[in-house]
């Protein structure tokens, strides 16, 4: 009995002291206010005392009120997905508390904004500049898979179809640089013939990302003095895969092998390419003595290290020739015999690493090799050779040029977090080029020792508000000089998806090769570019104007010293200005996708042999593009069309009249206004066949379908009584192929991008 | 000596069940508001007092899956829900919830949320989020076969992929088969999940 009634005083005072706080005292009101830091109120947020069940949430005006039975000291958090939570320590006694809670946004580095400023991404991450999937490169109608195509599509970029290169917003086309993995490329495009454009040496599908700066670019970036490409290689592949393609003009296979733990993979590619069965079929203007061969091999591995690193390599070799054969522009009783052998070799590795407390490491490490053979000929009408002792401007035109560079480099960068996720990044890169160039019997050889270091930081001091400033400093052996650049970039969230942004910098690019070969007491040529950016974008939509001014300084300049002879000096200069809209609708119509780009441009410069500040031969005022992407689901066919638009480009004659140190006028013009339609159709017969061992498409693609002839531009005879118009070799390029892979089932990217 | 002990195992059992009692309570109170609840603002406030009793109590993990079931429903309905910012909180609660126990029901509201995601831009996210969506379906099913929801989701998931892609009534029909029977067969435990079966018939009639 006496042991029952102990236990059951025990309980009794263990039950009480649960139950008594609820009932002795009275329960305490809490109410409030959650806003954030602009004072906007945070409905939904979650009101809590802490470890209890007690709380409210707040409403739309961000109000809230309840009451606890809890006492004493506890602590009240208040939190918000997004945001920072707030803490408060509180009394719960029975009097009324009142709670004015402020919660500051959290940082996050996918809703920051980001610079747009001249910057259009394209590739498969959700930054707020991606405009374009590498598959939308690829599919671009007319542009049978060569970046620069797809990038000559967006704002920015002249039609230009004589010369190699993107021209950009005023800019030459060697103004434009390639960079892959971060290191620069130093021949990007297989080697030019006169007044023809060739494609770029590399395949969109290697690239997971894909940057067209048009300007303002990053600090580490440099010797590109209107224009960056930035290109990502992709990481492992999916699975295992062996390929195959064949066309009329074009046979390869590849296999790729992707490790059974998925940690590394290796793959070897091969092609052949030969134009003779094409160019039996389509007749060229030009007469071609050899026909354009291209022997082109890859290999790579790609290994994932311990802590979520990569080590990527890549090589490409190419081994190609062609010949033609053209009437002189001289003399109609001769032809010009213009052959051509090539050889390159590419290689990158780059090695990608989290080195642990919020530092990162790229590290790249590029070599490049590339030979050319020129023979130039003068033959007459039986393809003889023939010699002009006495007629120097014809006698120049026999030629046999053996030109090799080389290019080794590293680059280290340097990435640390700091302060959220504003982000502190610096580094150093160092080129060593070797150029020799044996132009008949005369050996010329340069070789440069080019370093750079450069810092950069972004801060975000809200996720609205984002700067990007660096700077970098550079030197070239060469020409013995330094030089400093500053970049200021900075980005202004105005509304959902809606962003302004302005970018500022001080770009330099050493004289071109060819230029230091016979000088080397030359300085670095500069631009200053000032961009401004409006980007407006939903899920569907895009839509982008932007608008610029860019100062050209110490342009390369020749001066005459006689007929024969002449110097360079830093004595150009130059201006571009104008701007440019971009809008993006996969939305209106359904299943069709279209993007319009349009280009104004005003540019002068005074550079080369010009006698003054004129217009240059690649620059229209007037540039467009629309380009329509259409999938048909029941014929598992897309259909892709651009056209592109541009007012004609002025063309000149400038000529040395014996005195004085400047060329004059001898004769200028504008070229008619430019149009191309391009179409391309692809039929992908395994969509949907969602276990399709095999997965192939049936690529067909005609440039120029309305048959428009442009003219590039005009040649002139030495003394400019004769000139010709700049064509291209063909009215049309016609391509027909199929590609396969085994293995691999790619159906998902069919799906992703015509859903 | 014998005395402390039982003083001691009674005294504990006593506040377990007081503590049971008030978090079986709480969870049914809520519970019960699935029933009339019906804005966004609604479900949050729910999910809000769901999360509330799973971080004072610790070692539950239903509370934390109540607040993510609550919050996927409310998306189901709200086309101006920001499905981004609501699936990132949906799946922090997951993450609560498994960081206490890893089982199916939560894979279920990790595939809801993914495929929420994926459907704001299907032809841009299928790769990221349907696969997402997709991944957590198979988990789901190797920690528990006969879990009737997943076959649910599965169906859904599956009935509104176009036939061109292997979607279609005809290949959900049999899933939804599956899952009405799994449902038929299901004895859930008090305060566990058991949604589902109704909008799986209805579902599998739309099939028919």
């Amino acid at each position: 009995m006496f042991y029952q009634t102990d236990v059951m005083r025990y309980l009794t005072a263990v039950i009480f002291s649960l139950i008594i706080p609820t009932t002795i005292f009275s329960q305490t009101t809490i109410s409030g206010k959650v806003k954030d830091n602009k004072g906007k109120p945070l409905a939904g947020a979650s009101i809590t005392i802490k470890d209890s069940y007690d709380g409210a949430s707040a409403d739309s005006a961000g109000n809230f009120k309840f009451t606890s039975s809890e006492t004493g000291e506890h602590l009240l958090t208040v939190t918000n997905i997004g945001y920072n939570s707030f803490e408060q320590k509180i009394t719960l006694n029975g009097t009324a508390i009142v709670i004015n809670a402020s919660l500051k946004e959290k940082l996050d580095e996918l809703k920051a904004v980001t610079v747009t400023a001249g910057s259009f991404a394209a590739g498969d991450n959700k930054r707020a500049a991606t405009v374009l999937t590498s598959l939308d490169i690829a599919t671009v109608g007319g542009g049978n898979a060569d970046i620069t195509a797809a990038v000559k599509t967006l704002p920015g970029a002249q039609q230009v179809g004589d010369q190699d290169g993107l021209f950009v917003r005023g800019g030459a086309g060697y103004e434009t640089k390639q960079y892959i993995d971060g290191t620069v490329v130093n021949n990007p495009f297989f080697t030019s013939i006169p007044d023809i454009s060739t494609r770029g040496r590399f395949s969109p599908f290697l690239f997971k990302g894909t940057v067209f700066s048009t300007g303002g670019y990053s600090a580490l970036y440099g010797q590109a003095l209107s224009s960056a490409l930035i290109l990502e290689s992709i990481d492992l592949p999916e699975q295992s895969a062996a390929n195959a393609s064949i066309s009329p003009i074009l046979v390869g296979a590849g296999f790729q092998q992707l490790d059974k733990n998925k940690k590394s993979s290796w793959g070897v590619n091969y092609s052949y390419v030969n134009l003779v069965a094409y160019f039996n079929i389509v007749s060229q203007t030009p007469d071609y003595f050899k026909m354009p061969e291209f022997h082109n091999g890859d290999a790579n591995f790609r290994i994932k290290t311990k802590s979520g690193g990569m080590i990527k390599y890549y090589t490409t070799f190419s081994k190609s020739k062609l010949g033609l054969r053209r009437p002189d522009i001289d003399s109609m009783a001769i032809k010009n015999a213009f052959g051509i052998d090539n050889l390159n070799w590419y290689n990158n590795l780059s090695w990608r690493e989290n080195l642990g407390r919020g530092w990162k490491m790229n590290l790249g490490l590029s070599y490049s090799t590339n030979s050319d053979d020129l023979t130039q000929e003068l033959q007459d009408q039986n393809n003889n050779p023939q010699k002009f002792p006495d007629q120097p401007w014809l006698a120049y035109k026999n030629f046999v040029i053996d030109a090799r560079q080389e290019l080794s480099q590293v680059k280290a960068v340097f990435d640390k977090k700091m302060f959220g996720i504003s982000t502190v990044r610096f580094g150093g890169e160092y080129w060593y080029n070797v150029d020799r160039s044996k132009f008949n019997d005369t050996m010329r050889k340069i070789s440069d020792n080019y370093q750079a270091l450069f810092a950069e930081t972004d801060i975000y001091l809200t996720n609205d508000l984002a700067a990007k400033i660096g700077g970098r400093f550079e030197r070239s052996s060469i020409i013995n000089k330094t030089n400093i650049a500053p970049r200021v970039s900075l980005a202004y969230k105005v509304g959902q998806g809606a962003q302004v942004s302005a970018a500022y910098g001080m770009f330099y690019q050493k004289p071109e090769n060819s230029q230091l070969y016979y000088s080397t007491n030359l300085g670095y040529t500069k631009a200053t570019h000032y961009i401004i950016n409006y980007q407006k974008m939903t899920n569907d939509r895009i839509f982008r104007i932007e608008a610029y001014y860019k100062k050209y300084e110490d342009l390369i300049k020749t001066i005459p010293r006689n007929y024969y002879y002449f110097d360079y000096n830093n004595s150009g200069s130059g201006h571009a200005q104008g701007f440019e809209l971009f809008w993006r609708d996969k939305k209106s119509i359904k299943n069709f996708d279209y993007w319009i780009s349009y280009s104004y441009l005003d540019t002068k410069r005074d550079y080369l042999n010009f006698p003054g500040q004129l217009q240059p031969n690649f620059a229209a005022n007037h540039t467009a593009s629309l380009v329509m992407k259409r999938f048909i689901m029941d014929i598992k066919t897309g259909f892709n069309f651009t056209y592109t638009y541009a007012t004609g480009r002025p063309y000149y004659f400038f000529q040395y009249n014996g005195t004085g140190n400047k060329y004059t006028i001898g004769d200028q013009g504008t070229t008619k206004d430019f149009h191309n339609l391009g179409f391309s159709m692809n039929y992908v017969p395994s969509v949907g066949k969602t276990n399709a061992k095999t997965f192939w498409v049936l690529v067909a693609s005609v440039t120029n379908v309305l048959g428009y002839n442009p003219v590039y531009g005009y040649n002139y005879s030495y003394n400019g009584a004769n000139k010709q118009p700049i064509v291209p070799p063909a009215k049309r390029f016609f391509f027909i192929g199929a590609f396969f892979s085994w293995g691999v089932d790619r159906t998902q990217d069919a799906i992703n991008n015509n859903l | 000596m014998k005395k402390i002990l039982t003083v001691i195992a009674l005294t504990a059992a006593v506040m377990v069940h007081a503590q049971d009692d008030k978090f079986t309570g709480a969870m049914k109170k809520n519970l019960a508001q699935f029933d009339s609840v019906k804005t966004t603002q609604d479900y949050t406030n729910l999910a809000n007092n769901f999360e509330r009793i799973g971080d004072a109590e610790k070692t539950q993990w239903l509370p934390y899956y109540y607040a993510g079931l609550a919050l996927t429903t409310a998306a189901w309905s709200d086309q101006s829900l920001d499905k981004d910012k609501n699936a990132e909180k949906v799946k922090a609660l997951c993450d609560k919830a498994e960081a206490i126990e890893k089982n199916a029901e939560i894979l279920t509201i990790r595939n809801m949320a993914a495929t929420q995601q994926m459907m704001v831009d299907p032809q841009n996210r299928w790769q990221t989020y349907g696969m997402e969506a997709g991944s957590a379906l198979q988990k789901g099913m190797q920690i528990d076969p006969n879990n009737p929801r997943l076959y649910y989701l599965q169906g859904m998931s599956i009935f509104n992929t176009p036939e061109q892609f292997g979607g279609g009534k005809d290949k959900a029909k049999p899933i939804f088969e599956k899952a009405v029977a799994l449902f038929k067969a299901a004895q859930p435990k008090p305060l566990y999940p058991n949604w589902g079966q109704k909008q799986a018939e209805d579902m599998l009639a739309k099939c028919q």
